[in-house]
């Protein structure tokens, strides 16, 4: 490696320093910590890929194709359901992405409580060990929403799966109350509420969520362990339980937890916009109280899932109701970033890319929403594909894009290597591609009487012949869509090798984190005396010889 | 002695008690008390959803709760709600020595403290010792099939199928309680409606004061644990926080119970 002679040694990266695995193990930085729970979470992102397309190979044509019975079935849907929920999405933006960039956007040297932080990984692997022991054991039938009193019968080991989610949800709720309280107290002076980079404004929402629903999850199923093994009579209608209060319970939980999903990759999408479009966001504040709208409203929709529990009229009214609110502030911001798109120079950088999905995805995912959230068009469509179709576009389409829209966006910034982009933005087309045929089909076949959780449809063939066509479409599409999901790891893991080396600040983000080294240095570097708006990009030029963006006075 | 560095915590945090990651004795003061009361909201909401369950069975189910109630002996609920108030205000005086550098009363504070969430357990033991003699815990037969020893457990092949979750509980025992609530006399099926009533809410019960026993074990833990620090003189103004965090810890269990003596054995 050639350096130049005249400069002096840069500090060494985080990466490096101090050295040694056991610095590793034990490390209460929060780069660190980010870069393991990325490691982490990708596995489990890869094991819920693997039991997605054994269901998808299931499905292509009717009749029993790759399992037997419906038993194996139900075992792969709930497996592919519990890790991509509970291992996967719900960490995934804020434990990792969250994690290594919120301390750098704001200049701080750490989170506040960096042990409860690493606390928060070790949580995090212990619960997916107990995961990998209900895989071991031959995986639960439940679903992922571990309906009684079906839970509290099964043979399968419930307790075992159940135990694992709820160290997750402590894995979580730590990881919401270290960013409510870096958040409050650790902004540098000058940076009032309303000069936070959006990303930070979306992590508080996730963080007020994670902290404020998880304990019901946390609660909801000690409930069902405890009626599970000894009975107590609370969920279980055989001995005087409610089955319905469990569905309340597990739902006061479940629906702000999409929130959780989705807050941070909207936040994502926020920034990734401004800066390939090289244009100051519109409405800061709308998309600033939108993320808090979303937080609250949130927690008061639950009952939407619960149209045909023979909960009363009026109750469905007005969660219909409220369901509709809830999409408004989603809406504000959809629109916020066409504006702040309007008239600007639009690169087409991976991280764009995916935000542009994002937005595309998440917007057909969101307007199919509302036919859910209707009261009638729900009964029509209730336990159908089209709750299937719905879920992944908003999940998939919108959580997932977010995701690996923030993995390119800050990967030469973790790492210190740049990426192919051309390669990225192949990657980006291949799952923009199967995403649509995987799902799409789903809406039609759904909106056709396609009950979801079938392993078998032969019957409905004699009324609607087509289903097989849609199933082969939607098949084809999974595999393409897992084939761009390796591709974007095969991307990402080449720059390690061979990619060149990354500049500080290789999009012209205005934001702290882009202006130290990358990677950062150990020590995070304090933030400027006058932190100024984080949305003005005229003050960044590209240098050549950098191959990055530079500030010039 | 130092003087005060910041308006709420005195000296708390100044050399060498301030992280590396905090600014200024304020910040990291700030910070953990902001944490410790997240956290304290996360406690709230997860015996909320009990107390929510409790609601619902209240209004949905009220004879769960006229028969069960008479199954509860108040004097020892009461005689624990005191002690409880009585280690909160042991609790705040800990606190005040911390603060004040008082390292003698600061240990003795703590010691009484950790006497009375030991009391408190005592006194639940003999409630739960009770609940047991009559065959009143739910799942009784099953628990004392994996957990007891003696001829309960099966050495034959046949004895060693898990029993089932049937509440038996003593019978002679539930009709002298309802004879002694004004029922005399019981039918088979009457008795057996109010059996599968009374396992409802001892089902509630047990899960409301057994979640809250655990929290106060765990706050018996970390008094313990602040008590050695104590001893050994390692608790100064200068790093009181954690007895402060415990502090409020210490007075959200006490709140809780306050909430559930009032609920599970005083309303009829």
């Amino acid at each position: 490696m050639d350096m130049m002679v005249s400069s002096p040694t840069p500090p060494k990266s985080y990466l490096v320093d101090p050295p040694g695995l056991r610095s590793w193990l034990l490390t209460r930085d929060h780069k660190r910590i980010g870069l393991m729970f990325l490691a982490v979470i990708s596995a489990s992102l890869a094991l819920g890929a693997t039991f997605a397309l054994l269901i998808r190979t299931e499905l292509t044509f009717p009749g029993p194709t790759i399992v037997s019975t419906g038993h194996i079935y139900n075992r792969l849907f709930t497996l592919h359901g519990t890790i991509m929920i509970f291992l996967f999405i719900i960490p995934s933006m804020p434990a990792s992405l969250g994690n290594f960039v919120l301390p750098l956007m704001l200049g701080a040297k750490d989170v506040a409580f960096p042990r409860l932080n690493l606390a928060s990984l070790y949580l995090y692997v212990g619960g997916l060990i107990f995961f990998l022991l209900v895989l071991v054991l031959g995986g639960v039938d439940t679903g992922w929403t571990f309906y009684a009193p079906y839970s509290t019968s099964t043979a399968a080991p419930v307790v075992l799966a159940v135990v694992g989610v709820f160290i997750l949800g402590f894995s979580s709720i730590f990881t919401g109350i270290n960013f409510l309280v870096t958040i409050h107290t650790m902004r540098p002076p000058g940076m009032g509420w309303f000069r936070m980079p959006l990303f930070l404004w979306a992590l508080y929402g996730t963080a007020i969520i994670q902290v404020l629903a998880t304990p019901i999850l946390a609660i909801t199923l000690l409930l069902l362990a405890v009626e599970r093994t000894v009975g107590i009579g609370i969920f279980d209608p055989a001995l005087g339980g409610d089955p319905i209060l469990f569905q309340h319970f597990f739902w006061f939980y479940s629906h702000p937890a999409v929130y959780i999903m989705i807050l941070p990759a909207m936040g994502i999408v926020t920034e990734v916009i401004c800066v390939f479009s090289r244009k100051h966001i519109f409405g800061y504040k709308f998309i600033a109280y939108s993320s808090l709208a979303i937080a609250l409203i949130g927690f008061l929709v639950w009952g939407h899932h619960m149209f045909v529990s023979g909960q009363s009229p009026l109750v469905g009214m007005i969660f219909s109701a409220l369901t509709f609110a809830v999409a408004i502030p989603s809406a504000i911001k959809v629109f916020n970033w066409l504006a702040t798109m309007y008239k600007g120079s639009i690169g087409l950088a991976p991280p764009m890319c995916f935000s542009l999905m994002f937005i595309a995805l998440f917007g057909i995912g969101g307007l199919t929403g509302l036919f859910l959230g209707s009261l009638v068009t729900n009964v029509h469509v209730h336990d159908t594909a089209f709750v299937v179709a719905h879920f992944h576009y908003t999940m998939a389409g919108g959580a997932l894009m977010g995701f690996l829209a923030g993995l390119y966006y800050w990967w030469p910034k973790m790492t210190g290597r740049m990426y192919n982009l051309a390669q990225g933005q192949i990657s980006a087309v291949l799952i923009f591609v199967g995403f649509n045929f995987t799902y799409f089909p789903q809406f039609i076949v759904g909106s056709r009487g396609m009950p979801r959780r079938y392993f078998d449809y032969t019957r409905l063939l004699d009324t609607h012949p087509e289903f097989t066509f849609y199933q082969i479409l939607s098949t084809a599409g999974g595999f393409l869509f897992v084939g761009g999901l390796v591709m974007v790891a095969f991307v990402l893991l080449r720059s390690l090798f061979v990619g060149r080396k990354a500049p500080a600040n290789p999009w012209g983000a205005a934001t702290l984190e882009w202006q130290c080294s990358s990677p950062p240095p150990h020590e995070n570097p304090p933030a400027p005396a006058n932190v100024g708006d984080c949305y003005v990009f005229d003050d960044f030029c590209f240098d050549e010889s950098a191959q990055g963006y530079v500030k010039v006075p | 002695m130092n003087p005060p560095k910041h308006e709420s915590g005195g000296d708390e945090g100044s050399s060498p008690y301030l992280a590396h990651h905090f600014e200024s004795p304020q910040q990291q003061y700030d910070s953990a008390k902001l944490g410790m009361w997240i956290f304290l909201v996360t406690e709230v909401l997860f015996f909320g959803g009990l107390f929510c369950a409790y609601g619902v069975y209240r209004a949905n189910h009220p004879a769960v709760f006229a028969d069960g109630q008479h199954f509860l002996d108040t004097r020892l609920g009461a005689l624990n709600t005191a002690i409880l108030i009585f280690s909160s205000l042991t609790m705040a005086l800990a606190v005040r020595s911390a603060q004040l550098d008082q390292k003698l009363s600061l240990t003795g504070w703590l010691a009484i403290t950790l006497f009375c969430g030991l009391a408190f357990l005592g006194v639940k033991f003999v409630e739960y010792h009770g609940k047991w003699e009559h065959q009143l815990v739910p799942g009784q037969a099953r628990l004392t099939y994996w957990f007891g020893s003696g001829p309960e457990r099966g050495t034959s092949h046949q004895d060693s199928i898990t029993p089932g979750k049937e509440f038996r509980p003593d019978e002679v025992h539930i009709q002298e309680k309802l004879a002694d609530a004004g029922y005399p006399s019981l039918g088979e099926r009457e008795l057996a409606y109010r059996v599968n009533n009374i396992r409802s809410f001892v089902g509630i019960y047990f899960m409301l004061t057994g979640l809250h026993a655990l929290h106060v074990i765990i706050g018996i833990g970390i008094i313990a644990w602040l008590l050695i620090r104590a001893i050994r003189g390692h608790i100064e103004s200068r790093n009181f926080t954690p007895v402060d965090l415990v502090g409020l810890y210490w007075h959200l269990v006490d709140l809780i119970w306050i909430f559930l003596f009032p609920l599970l054995y005083l309303i009829h």
